[in-house]
């Protein structure tokens, strides 16, 4: 950023100044200076070029203040133990604190930040170049920080929760940390969830540091928002040897939405998948960047998501992954596949390699197109009229992402997800 | 229960069926044989309601009530039913879930209870063991990597639950070896019934040997030419499409 630095840029500065009395001083100015050199990202920006950030957020609001909200409003979707971080802030009192399994340590970012725990701030240095992310570790308000000791299995799935209220145009910063320790087997689902549509200027982050031999399956849902919204939510993982992770997110549109990954895949023979659902209409605009890098020698790493894009919405997925010179035997596949149901949709894709090491297998595909017209047709002649025929497909289409979720309970939650939003679709 | 009279239907400019008349009774299983290019697969098409294809004349009655200008869906919840020459694959979505969305759809265009699953189960299960179909292949996805002769056996399942009056087997025996051939003759010829009829399309005679027709008539030029009994197959086994090839330079 500089001497044209936007009206929205400055009053982020501001909120960046109004932080002085927050933990992690130096942690924050370093994100923030970090964050100046870009600014807001634009067209311009390569990895931006589809989702223009300073566009969308001509003006930024106000960080959001406190909210009191009962725990009741906060409808439980799946049985897990969960944690609340509402309008930016972690709520023990709507958080299960007490029924935390053994095993499981879980506190405030702002309070871990205040107390300038070394391991919480290390974590949080290791951040990458990406200009969302700096500004999330400048303005980070608070979130939820799980620790799972070594070699815990957990069987019940630990909620991240992130719940905006209603109170219209609100900035809201969130970042957690789920540390998962040696050897240790765990779930963790992340929710963005309105309590009612709002148009918010969401940026959350998650923080994952699995470390050698864990396994960790994350299952991310994203419920719709209002046309206005701006959210922003990024995944930083980090895998150490011989770990682990399957992550799955399910985005139903709703405003701008941008969803970032990125993944070492640090240590040796990690495995890695990224899967997402994304189902689209109205004028939502759903983007999802991964950035995927194998460090380590033999890991494996795969990409598999489908985008069902509807009336005048637009679908954006960028994945790349690339293979340092020591990450020999690398194994990566990467697979995109749009589905555009009318003719004002539109998907781009940007699939990418970039690959040092010499003795690596990894491929990519990427596939847009319509319904298919002889599947349309037997599924008629059997007796499904037009419309069920088509609703049948594309959950079809949508389930051959959502069947890699390990979870056969979070699968059927989220099947039913998918059924619900095509049944909108009947009615208008 | 079937009755084709003075069908035209065309392509774009192309011609495909040209005044093509024929009567099928109640329980009568017909062959329709021909050389490629007849418009055999057209017929199958246009009587289940594929888009695509412009009738220019005639008509297609199903027991008395013209069925052309009805959506596919309607056409089977009436009892047409169309054994597919290349069934397709459809990955994401379970067999049983295809089985039972379009066994109920079709219950309920007629007006009759949908089947709860114990029920449903119930009847998947007797007819997959009496077709030979391997439980197996019902927890795949719908055809999803199946080889030709499972395919084929799925749709004479589909075809077992779904109890049309108007069965249409779309060359049905090509992609399949004699023992699959054999085990799909059967659960068609189980399937026999006063008040179901069938159209079998076939370029061979070979179907005949296992699918015993009531009678066959020889398709060429988008016309019936010639009708006969279930001889007629062996003859034209004998001398070929030529002659009604011929009559077309």
């Amino acid at each position: 950023m500089n001497e044209t630095a936007s009206q929205a840029e400055i009053a982020l500065k501001s909120s960046f100044e109004r932080m002085k009395n927050a933990g992690a001083q130096s942690l924050r100015r370093g994100a923030w200076e970090a964050f100046s050199r870009s600014g807001l990202p634009n067209k311009r920006d390569e990895s931006w070029h589809y989702t223009d950030l300073r566009a969308a957020l001509r003006a930024v609001a106000p960080m959001s203040g406190e909210t009191k909200t009962a725990t009741s409003a906060i409808e439980r979707k799946q049985a897990s133990c969960r944690f609340v971080v509402l309008d930016g802030a972690f709520r023990p009192d709507l958080s299960d604190l007490s029924l935390a399994p053994s095993g499981v340590a879980a506190q405030s970012l702002r309070e871990a930040l205040a107390h300038g725990e070394a391991e919480v701030l290390a974590a949080l240095a290791g951040d990458v170049d990406d200009p969302a992310v700096a500004l999330n570790a400048a303005l980070m308000q608070d979130g939820v920080v799980l620790r799972i000791a070594p070699g815990t299995v957990l069987d019940t799935p630990l909620e991240i929760a992130n719940v905006t209220s209603n109170a219209g145009a609100q900035s809201v910063y969130s970042r957690s940390l789920a540390m998962v320790g040696k050897g240790a087997s765990a779930t963790i689902i992340e929710t963005l969830e309105p309590l009612a549509p709002s148009e918010a200027q969401e940026n959350h982050a998650l923080t994952l540091r699995i470390e050698d031999g864990a396994r960790l399956e994350h299952v991310c849902t994203v419920a719709p928002q209002a046309g206005a919204a701006v959210r922003v939510l990024s995944l930083l993982a980090t895998l150490g040897a011989k770990s682990a992770l399957n992550s799955f997110c399910l985005i139903e549109g709703g405003g701008l939405l941008r969803r970032q990954v990125f993944a070492l895949l640090a240590g040796e023979s990690a495995d890695a998948a990224f899967c997402g659902a994304t189902l689209l209409r109205g004028r939502d605009h759903a983007d999802t960047t991964l950035q995927v890098r194998h460090e380590g020698r033999g890991g494996k790493s795969r990409e598999f998501f489908r985008y069902v894009v509807d009336e005048q919405a637009t679908g954006v997925f960028q994945g790349k992954v690339s293979v340092a010179q020591l990450a020999q035997k690398t194994d990566g596949a990467m697979q995109s596949k749009a589905l555009l149901l009318s003719d004002g949709a539109t998907m781009n894709s940007k699939p990418e390699l970039e690959i040092f090491a010499d003795d690596v297998v990894c491929g990519h595909g990427a596939t847009c197109g319509r319904l298919d017209a002889d599947q349309l047709f037997y599924l008629q002649a059997r007796g499904l009229p037009e419309r069920e025929a088509e609703a049948l497909l594309i959950q079809g289409f949508a389930n051959e992402a959502l069947r890699l979720i390990a979870r056969e309970a979070m699968r059927d939650m989220l099947e039913a997800r998918v059924a619900t939003w095509l049944a909108r679709r009947d009615i208008r | 229960m079937l009755e084709i009279k003075n069908l035209h239907v065309s392509i774009g400019e192309r011609k495909i069926l040209d005044g093509l008349t024929l009567t099928v009774g109640d329980g009568e299983i017909a062959a329709i044989m021909g050389p490629n290019g007849a418009g055999k697969s057209t017929l199958s098409y246009v009587i289940a309601g594929r888009e695509g294809y412009d009738v220019s004349g005639g008509e297609v009655l199903l027991n008395g009530e013209n069925i052309l200008g009805l959506a596919p869906h309607e056409r089977a919840a009436k009892g047409v039913f169309l054994a597919f020459q290349y069934p397709v694959e459809i990955p994401g979505v379970a067999t049983m879930t295809f089985l039972k969305a379009t066994l109920n759809a079709q219950r309920r265009a007629r007006g009759e209870e949908e089947l709860q699953t114990p029920d449903f189960m119930k009847r998947v299960n007797e007819a997959a063991a009496r077709l030979g179909v391997a439980k197996e292949m019902l927890r795949r996805p719908l055809n999803s990597g199946f080889s030709g002769g499972e395919k084929k056996r799925m749709e004479i399942l589909q075809m077992a639950l779904l109890e049309p009056s108007l069965g249409i087997l779309d060359e049905t025996d090509s992609g399949l070896d004699i023992d699959a051939l054999r085990v799909v003759s059967e659960g068609v010829n189980a399937l026999r019934a006063r008040d179901r009829s069938f159209l079998v399309i076939t370029h061979y005679q070979r179907l005949l040997d296992y699918i015993k027709p009531d009678t066959v008539h020889v398709m060429a030029r988008g016309r019936i030419l010639r009708s006969g009994g279930a001889e007629l197959a062996l003859e034209l086994e004998e001398s070929g499409y030529k002659d009604y090839i011929v009559e077309a330079a």
